[in-house]
C-alpha cells in the first residue's frame, strides 16, 4: 500500500442550492519520498484538496490514509497530534507569528512537546542552519526579507522532522530568483527522504517536482510522473517533455 | 519555548489590548477595594463615635419598686434609699470574659439635697468618664476640676438661681459652680453634678454608688452576653442593655455594608463584562493565528490554556495593583467622609487575599467562553481568515 492514499475524496461546502462541490471525487496514491506538485486554475479545488491532505478539512466523502492511518477516523485532538507528528505546513503568505522571534517561530511546533528547552532550541538551530538562516535567530519576522520569511516558514515546517511537507503556493509572494532558491531547498529536503506535496500555479516551480497532478473543476484532469528516480537533476529544464515520463490524461 | 512563552510574548506585543483589560479590571477591583475598605474604615469610625455616643449598659441596684418616670416626667415611685452598689465591686467588671470590650465604666452616686429650701438631686460622677459618655454636653464655664466644684444642669440652675461662681452649701459642705450645662433635653438638666468623692461625702455614701453606666464596644460581641457576664460579676445588681442603641448601631453598619457589597457586585459585573468583550475581540483578531497553531499540531486544549493563562496573568496583576490603588483611593477620599483624623486604613490580608482570588477567578470565568471559542476554532476556517 502506498504511503499516502487519497481515495475518492469529495468535498462539498454548504447545502441545497447554495452547495458548492469543490472536490468531486479525486483519488491518487503518493509514495514516501515523492515530490508532487498539484497544479490547476484558481477555484479548481487544489487548495481544498491540500487542506484535506493536511488533516484540516474533513471530506464530505472518501477516505484519506497516511502510513495506514485513516486520518479522518481520528478525533480532533488525535488529528492535531497527527499533524504535529507527520506534517509540516508552509503557507502562501508564510504566516509567521509576528510577535515571536525567528527562532521562537521555528520552535512553535515543539511548544507542546515534552522535551528540554535546550533540546528544542538545538532542533530549531539545526532547522535554521538547513535553510541557511544562521545568525538571524533573534530577529522578528518584520525585520527580515520575504525570502528569509519563507525560509523561516520552511524551518518551522521541518523542525519536528515530519515525513510529509505540504506547501501552498510557497513561492507565490517571491521573486524568480528567491523562488528558485526555495525550490532548490525543497529539492534538497526531498533528496533527504521527505515527501513533498506542493500546490502551485508556477510551471517553473512545478518542474522541480517528480510528479504533477493536474486538477480541474474539482477533478483530477491529469497525472504526470517520472518513472526513473535517477538523473533527476539532468531532467530539470527539459521536463515534462521527457522520455522517462508517464503521462496520464483523465476524462474528456 | 512553551505555551507560557507564547502567551507572554503575545501580551508583550499586544500591550494596548492587555493594558485595556488590565485597566478595565483595575477600575473594578480598585473600586471594590475602595468601597469595602472605605466602609470598613467608616464603620470603625462610626462605631467608635457611637460608642462615645453614650452608655449601652446600665447597672442599677436590685429593687422591687417600679419606676414612675417617663420622658423626664417623674410621678414618683423611685426610691434612692435602696441598697447601693459598692464602688469597689465595679472592678470585677474588668475581669469578665469580654472585659476587652468594656470601653468605659461611669459610676454615679445620687442623692437629694436641700438648696434654698428646695430639694434637688445631687449626682456624684467621674467627670472624665461622664464627659466622654455624654459628648453632647456643652458647658458654660468648665467641668469641675476641684473637689468643691459643681456643674449645674440648665433647668436646676434656672430654678435655683445658680450661675457661674455661685456658691451653695450642702450638708455643711461649700460648693462653687464652675460650669453650667446648656439644655440637653434630658434629665441631666435637673441635676447638680459634682465629683464622685465629694457627693459621696455630702450624701454620706462613702464607697457606694447608686448606679453605673457602661459603654461596651459591641461590634464583634453580643451585648446580651456582656450583660450576663456583668450580672454574674455583680450578683446584687440589676444589669440592663439599652437595646435600641445597640440595635441602631448594628442596623446602621448593616446598611453601610449592604450598600458597599451591592455596589461592589455591580462594579465586578461590569469588570467581568469588560474582560469578556475584550477577550472576545482579541480571540476574533487572532483567529488566523490560532489557525496556524492548530495547523502545526496544537490541540484545542493548548489554545484554551494559552488564552486562560493570558487572562489569568492580567487578572493577577489587576488583583495586586487593584488592592494597592483601592487602599490608596480610600486614604485619599476618607477625609471627605469623616472629620476624624485618626481613621486608619491598615493592610487587610483577608481583603487583599479575597480580592486577589476574586479578580483572578473573575478574569478566568470571563475568559472561559472566548477561550473555548478559540480552542474550538475549525483550523481550516481559521486559516481561511488569513
Amino acid at each position: 500500500m502506498s504511503y499516502i492514499v487519497v481515495d475518492q475524496i469529495m468535498k462539498q461546502y454548504g447545502e441545497g442550492k447554495a452547495a458548492i462541490v469543490a472536490v468531486k471525487g479525486i483519488g491518487f496514491d503518493i509514495d514516501q519520498g515523492e515530490f508532487v506538485a498539484i497544479m490547476g486554475e484558481s477555484g479548481s479545488g487544489k487548495s481544498t484538496l491540500l487542506s484535506v491532505m493536511g488533516a484540516l478539512n474533513s471530506p464530505t466523502s472518501g477516505r484519506y490514509r497516511v502510513d495506514s492511518i485513516d486520518v479522518y477516523a481520528l478525533t480532533q485532538d488525535q488529528r492535531a497530534e497527527f499533524r504535529r507528528e507527520y506534517l509540516g505546513f508552509i503557507f502562501q503568505s508564510f504566516h509567521l507569528i509576528p510577535y515571536l522571534t525567528v527562532i521562537e517561530n521555528v520552535m512553535l511546533p515543539l511548544a507542546t512537546a515534552k522535551m528540554k528547552g535546550s533540546e528544542k532550541r538545538g532542533m530549531a538551530h539545526d532547522a535554521l542552519r538547513h535553510v541557511g538562516l544562521e545568525g538571524k535567530e533573534g530577529r522578528l519576522p518584520g525585520e527580515i526579507s520575504g525570502g528569509e520569511q519563507e525560509r523561516v516558514a520552511i524551518a518551522r515546517a521541518i523542525v519536528n522532522e515530519p515525513t510529509i511537507l505540504l506547501a501552498d503556493e510557497p513561492t507565490g509572494n517571491l521573486d524568480t530568483k528567491t523562488s528558485r532558491s526555495i525550490m532548490e531547498l525543497f529539492e534538497s529536503l526531498n533528496s533527504n527522504g521527505m515527501t513533498i506535496i506542493m500546490v502551485t500555479h508556477n510551471a517553473e516551480c512545478a518542474q522541480y517536482a517528480r510528479g504533477i497532478l493536474r486538477v480541474s473543476d474539482g477533478l483530477l484532469a491529469g497525472e504526470e510522473r517520472i518513472l526513473k528516480q535517477t538523473d533527476l537533476a539532468s531532467e530539470k529544464g527539459n521536463w515534462p517533455n521527457n522520455g522517462d515520463m508517464k503521462t496520464t490524461v483523465y476524462g474528456a | 519555548m512553551k505555551l507560557i512563552n507564547i502567551s507572554l510574548s503575545n501580551l508583550r506585543r499586544r500591550k494596548g489590548k492587555a493594558t485595556f483589560i488590565l485597566v478595565g479590571l483595575l477600575i473594578g477591583v480598585s473600586a471594590v477595594v475602595a468601597f469595602i475598605s472605605l466602609v470598613d474604615a467608616l464603620t470603625q469610625d462610626i462605631n467608635h463615635k457611637l460608642e462615645k455616643y453614650g452608655a449601652n449598659i446600665i447597672i442599677l441596684p436590685k429593687t422591687e419598686n417600679l419606676s414612675l418616670n417617663y420622658g423626664g416626667l417623674s410621678l414618683g415611685g423611685i426610691s434612692f434609699e435602696m441598697q447601693e452598689i459598692l464602688q469597689e465591686d465595679l472592678k470585677r467588671i474588668r475581669s469578665i470574659k469580654n472585659a476587652a470590650n468594656v470601653a468605659a465604666i461611669g459610676p454615679m452616686v445620687l442623692g437629694a439635697i436641700k438648696v434654698a429650701d428646695r430639694s434637688v438631686l445631687l449626682a456624684g460622677v467621674d467627670f472624665n468618664v461622664s464627659y466622654a459618655l455624654r459628648p453632647w454636653w456643652k458647658v458654660k464655664g468648665e467641668i469641675p476640676q476641684e473637689e468643691k466644684g459643681l456643674l449645674v444642669g440648665a433647668e436646676a440652675g434656672r430654678v435655683l438661681g445658680l450661675g457661674l461662681g455661685s456658691v451653695l452649701e450642702a450638708n455643711g459642705k461649700r460648693l462653687v459652680v464652675s460650669g453650667v450645662l446648656e439644655p440637653t433635653g434630658s434629665q441631666d438638666d435637673h441635676l447638680l453634678f459634682t465629683r464622685l468623692s465629694t457627693a459621696q461625702a455630702i450624701l454620706q455614701k462613702e464607697g457606694r454608688i447608686s448606679m453605673a453606666e457602661v459603654a461596651a464596644l459591641c461590634t464583634n460581641c453580643p451585648v446580651d452576653d456582656m450583660v450576663k457576664q456583668i450580672s454574674g460579676a455583680l450578683p446584687g445588681a440589676k444589669v440592663m442593655a439599652i437595646k435600641q442603641v445597640v440595635k441602631g448601631r448594628m442596623e446602621t453598619l448593616g446598611h453601610f455594608n449592604k450598600f458597599a457589597y451591592g455596589l461592589s457586585a455591580f462594579v465586578v459585573l461590569i469588570g467581568g463584562m469588560v474582560v469578556l468583550i475584550t477577550m472576545m475581540g482579541s480571540v476574533r483578531e487572532r483567529t488566523a493565528e490560532f489557525g496556524i497553531f492548530r495547523a502545526i499540531g496544537f490541540r484545542g486544549g493548548h489554545v484554551i490554556r494559552m488564552v486562560l493563562f493570558e487572562a489569568g496573568l492580567i487578572s493577577a496583576a489587576a488583583g495586586v495593583l487593584g488592592y494597592v490603588i483601592g487602599v490608596g483611593i480610600t486614604k485619599l477620599v476618607i477625609p471627605f467622609f469623616t472629620e476624624s483624623i485618626d481613621v486608619s486604613v491598615p493592610f487587610d490580608p483577608l481583603l487583599a487575599g479575597s480580592v486577589f482570588i476574586m479578580t483572578v477567578t473573575l478574569g478566568l470565568i470571563s475568559s472561559v467562553y472566548p477561550a473555548f471559542l478559540a480552542g474550538n476554532l475549525d483550523p481550516n476556517e481559521a486559516l481561511r481568515a488569513l
